[in-house]
């Protein structure tokens, strides 16, 4: 697959690192959150079938992370 | 039988070869098979496991007979073996044998890009080539064949391609690669293709903005009892060799077909004066029921009770289009009553098929799909030559209620041999069909996946084995431990010794003998492959302080503290030194294997959640090399070396960094420890690293100096109870588990602190460090050992922890061992068994240090 990385243009996707779902932020008062609520953060991702907001890292690029969109059915990628 | 002329061999060209031992003679432009055939040579083969004789079934890949081992090269097609000089093959009864030694062939990878990559030369594929070629493109045009003409090779004259191949090869831009098997299509239009070279094969791996598919089709095989004998052949295959080769398989022929593609078969054989006795054809309601034979092969066909005499038999029951590349890049497979057989449909844009791939041919074929036993016996119509998977194997699958061609394969076996079924897989479908009543398109057909072919993990290693599997680092001190015979381990990329043998000493001597020099006098550790990562700018602190479990505010520059970090799920992760250089900036070590995780971690941070911190991290491990000297005599040695640094305890004390200069050497120096020692470690920029070993060789000369490797590293550390990540821990272990809570900061929040709490991580009866003492102290229990409250092998039994490190220790005498053990704490001072194969071990649980709990070796 060829993951579109905004800093470097199109590349083999084994030039990345996976980093899962986007958009989700790290608490801003852990201490106040519920241990349900801790664990949603910590375990708990979604998992579509169609689009899907992930995080990618250039790991053996440029060494940025993004975020972009990706039909997990046909993997057709929007930056 | 050669013909006395014709076929595209080159007659001047005899090559000597041998097959199964016997020397013969072909020509160059033959293949094994061809060449086998024009010796009389029939059976080149039994079948797996009814071990029938088989003759080469067709001319190409599709070869589901003709196995033959080629020197070190096992499961090769001698339809697809050229011949050359001083060949030698043997035929295999389906199964090839591994080499153990290497062959010596070269594998080497290429990397390609165009516009346009076309699979497969012959009249469409080379016509699609040209077009592409014309507007400008870059092309690549791939195929199978040792020459390029796809189907046109098969005729009397194959001039129809020759000509669009001359314009071709004008072009600078178009690449022909002749002998490469497209073999995989996965997305966004990358191939892989593997090309046979005289010296060994080519990975190709190809991303081409169009993929044409010009793959032609493969001529499908009739049903009907023992239409497995040598001598039956596909007609299409008989042609070519006739035309290409300029061999028939036999003299006397009968043709039995369902279609009208044999016409030109029966022209061809008039043409060279080959006898055809029959002609059967399904159209007109004739068919072949049986056949007779003997160990070499067919003698004759049966039809509607009459015998028919012959030496070969050409069968066809109808084209499928090769629609394998397609289809496994997600293309749609639609069924046509008009081939009677499946085409492409939707596919993927930038995927276009073409020719008789994409069912664009002329056929009148009537649907032949199996031929009735006279008998009911079904045990000899074979659908599956490769797999000797016949009518009565789908009638019994079948018969316990399966439907799927997808069960039946795998109940069966049919279509999983080196071919793949590709000369069953449609029989199959449509066989399925007829014995459950479905129509054969509702059947379907069984998942196409790549590979197309067998390919060799040698094409998949490519030159990435030995040496080159993987980089190989070493330290700027290296060099020294290979003239001084160290042992090496590795540890990630990196060659690090392991031990120090002294003339023929086994390697628990040396070990002992290198921890005691730590303990009682003076030994030097090259660390230079610990990671090291430079932290600068104004938020540098709060970088640390967010994800380190204890907090950094006191610590002044110039003094170095531990720090430990957990995953946001509270688990350990790593652990290192962090250094105050200067305001602003710091430098944290890190374990040698978990270096880049680190540096990826801090970055992930830095770059998704606190993008407002002025702070840059930058992988220093490299730039320094590091050498850890270390005992009671160490001082002496740091005295000898840095005569203008003051280093008593007071001026120089435990944990603090001192610049400072040997023989023009820079080194900055840290008093930290991972013995328990009294200890410091040298760092220097890396390419002094190799100069100050060997200074600090020289100046614990008079001391007896040893040099000591990661074994005793791994015993003075665990004598003195300091984890290792990744053993005591295995990401499923806070710091609590591991008696750590002291460095677990309660003021500030950090990374995985929430997590502490939980009320799975925060449970009493946890796994926790404990240390254990065989109770026979020279029994050193193996590292994994699963640890239990009673003294029980048999099962069952509840496991309750296990051993992460075990060592046998010259400062207590005897073993020892760190565990992580069910509820551990609780239990300090109890007996816990480990149930070894043989026999089971006691041993009392501890606390896990067993040396200078009271820190004054360290501090002295």
């Amino acid at each position: 697959m060829l993951v579109p990385c905004p800093w470097c243009g199109e590349r083999e996707d084994g030039e990345f690192k996976y980093g899962g779902a986007a958009g989700i932020a790290y608490p801003a008062q852990p201490e106040a959150a519920s241990d349900t609520e801790w664990a949603g953060y910590i375990f708990h991702r979604p998992n579509p079938k169609g689009a899907f907001q992930e995080r990618w890292y250039h790991s053996a690029g440029c060494r940025r992370w993004f975020a972009l969109t990706r039909d997990t059915v046909t993997h057709r990628i929007n930056p | 039988m050669r013909l006395a002329s014709g076929g595209r061999i080159d007659r001047g060209r005899p090559i000597a070869f041998t097959f199964n031992d016997v020397p013969l003679e072909g020509f160059a432009g033959d293949t094994l098979a061809s060449a086998l055939l024009a010796n009389d040579l029939r059976v080149v083969t039994h079948s797996i496991t009814r071990g029938r004789p088989r003759g080469t079934f067709t001319a190409g890949i599709e070869e589901p007979n003709a196995l033959v081992q080629v020197g070190p090269e096992p499961m090769l097609r001698a339809t697809q073996v050229e011949l050359v000089d001083g060949l030698g093959a043997t035929g295999l009864k389906g199964r090839g044998r591994a080499m153990v030694t290497g062959d010596g062939a070269r594998f080497d990878k290429r990397y390609a890009h165009c516009e346009v990559l076309v699979v497969g030369a012959g009249s469409h594929g080379t016509q699609a080539a040209l077009d592409a070629a014309m507007r400008g493109d870059r092309v690549i045009l791939m195929d199978e064949q040792n020459e390029m003409g796809g189907r046109s090779l098969s005729e009397r004259s194959a001039t129809s391609t020759a000509s669009t191949l001359a314009s071709l090869r004008s072009f600078t831009e178009v690449q022909l690669l002749s002998r490469t098997t497209a073999f995989g299509l996965y997305e966004q239009n990358l191939m892989l293709a593997a090309e046979r070279r005289p010296d060994g094969q080519r990975l190709w791996q190809v991303r081409a903005k169009r993929v044409v598919l010009a793959t032609g089709a493969h001529e499908r095989p009739l049903v009907f009892a023992n239409n497995d004998r040598p001598g039956v052949m596909l007609a299409g295959a008989v042609r070519t060799y006739l035309n290409r080769y300029a061999v028939v398989p036999g003299r006397r022929a009968v043709i039995f077909t369902n279609n009208d593609s044999t016409d030109r078969l029966l022209a061809d054989l008039g043409a060279v004066g080959i006898e055809v006795a029959a002609v059967i054809d399904a159209r007109a309601g004739e068919v072949v029921g049986d056949t007779e034979g003997d160990e070499r092969g067919i003698t004759g066909v049966i039809v509607g009770g009459q015998r028919i005499g012959c030496d070969f038999l050409c069968v066809s029951g109808g084209f499928n289009p090769t629609v394998h590349l397609f289809s496994q890049v997600g293309g749609r497979l639609r069924y046509d009553e008009r081939l009677t057989g499946f085409v492409p449909d939707e596919g993927p844009a930038n995927v276009t098929v073409v020719g008789r791939a994409a069912g664009d041919f002329k056929i009148s074929v009537q649907p032949t799909w199996l031929i009735p036993s006279a008998d009911g016996d079904y045990s000899n119509h074979f659908i599956d030559l490769e797999r000797d998977v016949t009518v009565a194997d789908l009638r019994r699958a079948v018969g316990t209620g399966m439907r799927s061609v997808e069960h039946v394969k795998r109940y069966t076996t049919i279509g999983t041999g080196s071919d793949q079924g590709k000369t069953a897989g449609i029989n199959e479908a449509a066989i399925v069909g007829t014995l459950t009543g479905q129509p054969v398109g509702g059947v379907g057909t069984t998942t196409y996946r790549p590979p197309y072919v067998p390919v060799s993990f040698s094409l998949m290693a490519g030159r990435n084995r030995g040496d080159l599997f993987d980089p190989i680092r070493i330290t700027a001190i290296h060099p020294w431990h290979v003239a001084h015979r160290a042992r090496f381990e590795n540890v990630g990329q990196w060659k690090r010794p392991s031990y120090f043998p002294r003339g023929d000493e086994s390697m628990e001597a040396a070990v002992l003998r290198e921890c005691r020099a730590a303990r009682e006098g003076v030994g030097v550790m090259d660390v230079s492959t610990l990671g090291k990562i430079d932290i600068q700018g104004p938020d540098a602190l709060t970088l640390l302080n967010r994800l380190y479990t204890n907090a950094f505010d006191t610590l002044p520059v110039g003094m170095c503290r531990y720090g430990l970090l957990c995953r946001a799920d509270g688990m350990v992760f790593d652990d290192g030194v962090v250094m105050h250089l200067a305001q602003d900036h710091y430098l944290a070590t890190t374990t040698t294997g978990g270096a880049a995780a680190v540096l990826d971690w801090f970055e992930e941070w830095l770059q998704t959640e606190w993008t407002d911190l002025r702070v840059r991290c930058t992988s220093v491990t490299d730039h320094w090399a590091a050498i850890a000297v270390v005992g009671p005599r160490s001082r002496d040695v740091i005295a000898a070396l840095f005569p203008e640094t003051a280093v008593d305890t007071r001026a120089f004390p435990f944990l603090a960094i001192r610049e400072g200069e040997t023989r023009g050497i820079p080194v900055r120096l840290h008093r930290i420890t991972f013995s328990g020692e009294l200890a410091y470690e040298l760092w220097t920029p890396n390419w002094y690293g190799l100069a100050l070993w060997e200074l600090v060789m020289e100046a614990g000369k008079p001391l007896d100096i040893a040099p000591y490797g990661t074994e005793a590293m791994h015993v003075l550390r665990a004598e003195k109870g300091y984890i290792i990540v990744g053993q005591e821990t295995d990401g499923t272990i806070t710091p609590q588990d591991l008696g750590m809570s002291w460095i677990v900061s309660k003021k500030k929040d950090f990374v995985g602190k929430r997590s502490l709490r939980r009320p799975d991580t925060s449970r009493a009866d946890r796994r926790q460090l404990v240390g254990l003492l065989p109770l026979d102290g020279g029994e050193r229990l193996p590292e994994g050992a699963q640890l239990t409250l009673e003294p029980r092998n048999q099962p069952p039994v509840e496991m309750v922890g296990h051993v992460t490190s075990s060592y046998r220790s010259a400062a207590l005498d005897r073993t020892f061992a760190l565990a992580l053990l069910k509820a551990g704490r609780d239990r300090i001072g109890q007996t816990v068994y480990a149930p070894l194969q043989d026999r089971i071990v006691a041993a009392t649980v501890t606390e896990p240090i067993f040396w200078d709990r009271e820190n004054i070796r360290r501090d002295s």
